[in-house]
C-alpha cells in the first residue's frame, strides 16, 4: 500500500535546537495517532508537513508530493483543524468557513454550499449566522472542524481535536472523527496526548518523544492480538493438570503466583472451552481478564524506552 | 446534497485558478469595508476636492458660465498647470493617508490576533498572496481617491482644452498616476507593516500619524540643532514632494512641491537620496511584514 506519509530523515532545527530528529516512517493507516508528552514535537510536525517550518534536513511526502518542492499541491490536498482557536474576526461562521473553502480553490456558490453542509454536519446549523467570535469554546471546535472538511481534502490534520471539550461534545466530536473516517473518503492524522482520543478513532499510531519515533505499532494487529491474552485467577488442587490440559489445546501459559495464569488462546479456540477444562479438572476460574490498554502499555513502555526509542 | 442528509461527503467540482483566489481576500475586505457607514461617508466625502477641480476647468472653459458668475477675469486667477494637479494630487493624498490609517490597521491585526494565518496559509495560498491580497484593498481606495480623479480632471481638461494640450502635458497624466502609485505603495506597506506589529486597532492607527508627523518634527529638529538638512530624511512628506516633483516636471523644477508635500527652502537633499530612503523605508516594511506574517510563530 502507498504510504499517505512518509518521513524521509525529517529533521527541522529552530535555531540550534533539533525539534525533530531524522525522523523515519510510512504511515498507511486510514487513520494515524501522533502521541507524545509535550513538547515531544507533534505540532512541529504537523506544521511542517503543512509548510510553515522548513526541514533542515531530509523531507517528507504526502500522498506522493514532496513536502519541499509541491508545498502548494500538498496544501490543496489537506484539511487543518489547528490546535488553538483560529477564526476569522467579525465573520459570522458560515460566511467563515465559505471564506475559507474559497481559498482552497471551491467557486463561491460551490463554497457557500459546502459551508452550510458542514455546518449542519457538525451539528452548528441553527447557529451558523453568528458570529463565529461569539462562539462557545464547543462550539468553535466544532466550527473548525467544519472548515477543515468543507474543501474535501484528502488528508485531514486534527490537532488535539477534544481540547477543552466537555464530556458530551468530546464524544460528539469523537463521533464525527469515527463517521469522516468510516466513510473512507479521506485519511486523517490525529494528534492528541490523550490515548483514549487516539485508541477511539485512529489504525496506526506514531509516538513521538524528544523529536524522535519512539514507536510506531499498528492498533488493529494489536487489537486483534490482545483478544487472544488472557489473564485467569484460578483456585483448586489440579492446577498443574489444568495448564497441562489447556497446553495441549495449543495455548501458551505463564504460571503465576496464587493461581494467576497468563495465557495466549490460539486461533479457533473458544474461552468457554476454558471453562470446560476447569470443570474437569474441579478447578474454580474465580476471574478472567482480557488484556487491555495496549496503547498505555505500548505508550509507557516508549516513554520509558532511554533516548526516545524502542 | 440537501442540509438534512447529516453526512460527510468528499467535494469533486471544478476548483478555481489560483489568480482568482487571490481576489478572495480583498473581495470579503471590501465587503466588509462597506458595512461601516463611517468609512463610506469619509469615502464619499473625498471626492469633493476633485469635483471642485472639476469644475473650475468647467467654469475656465465655459465663458457663459463665468459670465453668470460675473467674473470674466478669473481665467487668468486659477490656471489648470502643474501646481493644479500637484495640489488635487497632494489633498487626495492626505486624505488617503486617514483612509489608510482607518483601514490599513484592521487588515492585518485581527487575523494575527485570533491565530487566522495558520488557516490562511494551511491552504493553496501563498504569504505573498496574502499580502498582496490586503495590499490589494487598500490600493484600490486609495487609487479611486488619487490618480483616478487626477486622471479624469486631466482627460477633462484635455478634452476641453484640445489634443495639443494633452500631448503638451502628457507629463501631468504620467506624473500623477505614478506619484500617486508610490505614495499608494509606502502608505499600504506601513499599514500592513505597522497592523502585523500593533495589534491594538486604534494604536496602529495612530501610530501611523506618528511615523509622518512625529518623524518630521524630529528631523526638523535635527536640521534645526546640528545646522543641517540631512534632518529631512526623516521627514516622509519632504522625501515624497521632492519625488513628486521630479515625476510632475523632470529637471525644469518650477515649484516646491504640492500642498502637504512641500520641499522646505534651503532644506533639500538630493533626489537619490530621497528615492533611496523611500526604498528603504518600503524594504524595512517589508522586513517587519516577513517577519509576522507566518502559520505559526516560532519560539526559538
Amino acid at each position: 500500500m502507498d504510504p499517505v506519509i512518509e518521513l524521509d530523515g525529517l529533521e527541522v532545527r529552530f535555531g540550534n535546537r533539533v525539534i525533530l530528529k531524522r525522523l523515519n516512517a510510512a504511515l498507511t493507516g486510514r487513520s494515524v495517532g501522533l502521541l507524545g508528552p509535550n513538547g515531544a514535537g507533534k505540532s512541529t510536525l504537523i506544521n511542517t508537513l503543512l509548510g510553515f517550518h522548513k526541514p533542515s534536513a531530509g523531507t517528507a511526502r504526502i500522498l506522493g508530493h514532496d513536502i519541499r518542492t509541491q508545498a502548494r499541491a500538498v496544501r490543496s490536498l489537506i484539511g487543518y483543524m489547528p490546535e488553538n482557536d483560529s477564526f476569522v474576526a467579525g465573520m459570522s461562521g458560515v460566511h467563515f468557513v465559505r471564506l475559507m473553502a474559497e481559498l482552497a480553490g471551491l467557486p463561491a456558490a460551490h463554497a457557500l454550499e459546502r459551508a452550510h453542509e458542514a455546518f449542519f454536519y457538525v451539528g452548528l446549523g441553527e447557529v451558523r449566522y453568528r458570529a463565529v467570535g461569539t462562539y462557545s469554546l464547543g462550539m468553535k471546535q466544532a466550527a473548525k472542524l467544519a472548515q477543515a472538511i468543507a474543501h474535501g481534502p484528502k488528508l485531514l490534520f486534527l490537532d488535539e481535536p477534544t481540547n477543552g471539550l466537555d464530556p458530551p461534545a468530546r464524544a460528539r466530536m469523537i463521533q464525527l472523527i469515527q463517521e469522516i473516517r468510516d466513510r473512507g473518503d479521506l485519511h486523517l492524522l490525529l494528534s492528541s496526548h490523550l490515548l483514549r482520543d487516539v485508541e477511539d478513532c485512529c489504525d496506526q499510531v506514531l509516538i513521538l518523544k524528544d523529536g524522535n519515533v519512539a514507536a510506531f505499532c499498528n492498533l488493529e494487529e494489536e487489537r486483534r492480538a490482545n483478544r487472544r491474552f488472557l489473564e485467569l485467577e484460578t483456585r483448586g488442587e489440579n492446577n498443574g493438570d489444568f495448564l497441562e490440559a489447556v497446553e495441549k489445546l495449543g495455548c501458551e501459559t505463564a504460571p503465576g503466583a496464587q493461581g494467576r495464569v497468563k495465557l495466549v488462546l490460539p486461533d479457533g479456540l473458544e474461552v468457554r472451552r476454558l471453562y470446560e477444562i476447569a470443570a474437569d479438572q474441579n478447578v474454580q476460574i474465580r476471574r478472567l481478564n482480557r488484556k487491555r490498554d495496549s496503547l498505555e502499555d505500548i505508550f509507557l513502555k516508549a516513554m520509558e524506552a532511554p533516548n526516545g526509542r524502542l | 446534497m440537501a442540509v438534512y442528509k447529516k453526512t460527510y461527503r468528499p467535494y469533486e467540482g471544478e476548483l478555481t485558478s489560483s489568480w482568482l483566489r487571490f481576489l478572495v481576500i480583498p473581495r470579503y475586505a471590501l465587503a466588509d469595508l462597506r458595512s461601516s457607514r463611517f468609512l463610506s461617508l469619509f469615502f464619499i466625502g473625498s471626492f469633493i476636492y476633485p469635483l471642485i477641480c472639476a469644475l473650475i476647468i468647467y467654469v475656465q472653459h465655459n465663458a457663459s458660465a463665468l459670465g453668470l458668475l460675473g467674473v470674466q477675469g478669473a481665467r487668468s486667477l486659477i490656471s489648470i498647470n502643474v501646481t493644479f494637479f500637484m495640489n488635487l494630487l497632494g489633498w487626495q493624498s492626505m486624505l488617503a493617508l486617514f483612509l489608510a490609517a482607518f483601514v490599513g490597521p484592521g487588515q492585518i491585526s485581527p487575523d494575527l490576533a485570533n491565530n487566522a494565518l495558520s488557516l490562511y496559509l494551511a491552504r493553496p495560498f501563498s504569504r505573498v498572496e496574502y499580502v498582496l491580497g490586503k495590499m490589494s484593498v487598500l490600493a484600490v481606495l486609495m487609487s479611486l481617491m488619487t490618480w483616478v480623479p487626477g486622471l479624469l480632471c486631466f482627460g477633462l481638461q484635455g478634452y476641453l482644452e484640445g489634443w495639443q494640450w494633452m500631448r503638451d502635458n502628457a507629463r501631468l497624466a504620467s506624473g500623477t498616476f505614478f506619484s500617486a502609485w508610490i505614495w499608494i505603495l509606502i502608505l499600504a506597506l506601513l499599514a500592513l507593516a505597522l497592523s502585523a506589529w500593533v495589534k491594538w486597532k486604534p494604536a496602529a492607527g495612530g501610530l501611523m500619524f506618528g511615523v509622518f508627523f512625529v518623524a518630521a518634527a524630529f528631523g526638523a529638529v535635527i536640521n534645526g540643532v546640528q545646522r543641517t538638512k540631512w534632518g529631512s530624511l526623516f521627514n516622509i512628506s519632504h522625501l515624497v514632494g521632492s519625488v513628486w516633483v521630479q515625476l510632475f516636471e523632470g529637471s525644469k523644477k518650477t515649484t516646491n512641491g504640492a500642498v502637504f508635500f512641500r520641499v522646505t527652502a534651503g532644506e533639500g537633499i538630493p533626489l537619490w537620496c530621497c528615492w533611496m530612503a523611500l526604498g528603504v523605508l518600503c524594504l524595512i516594511c517589508l522586513y517587519m511584514l516577513a517577519r509576522k506574517i507566518r502559520g505559526v510563530e516560532v519560539v526559538r
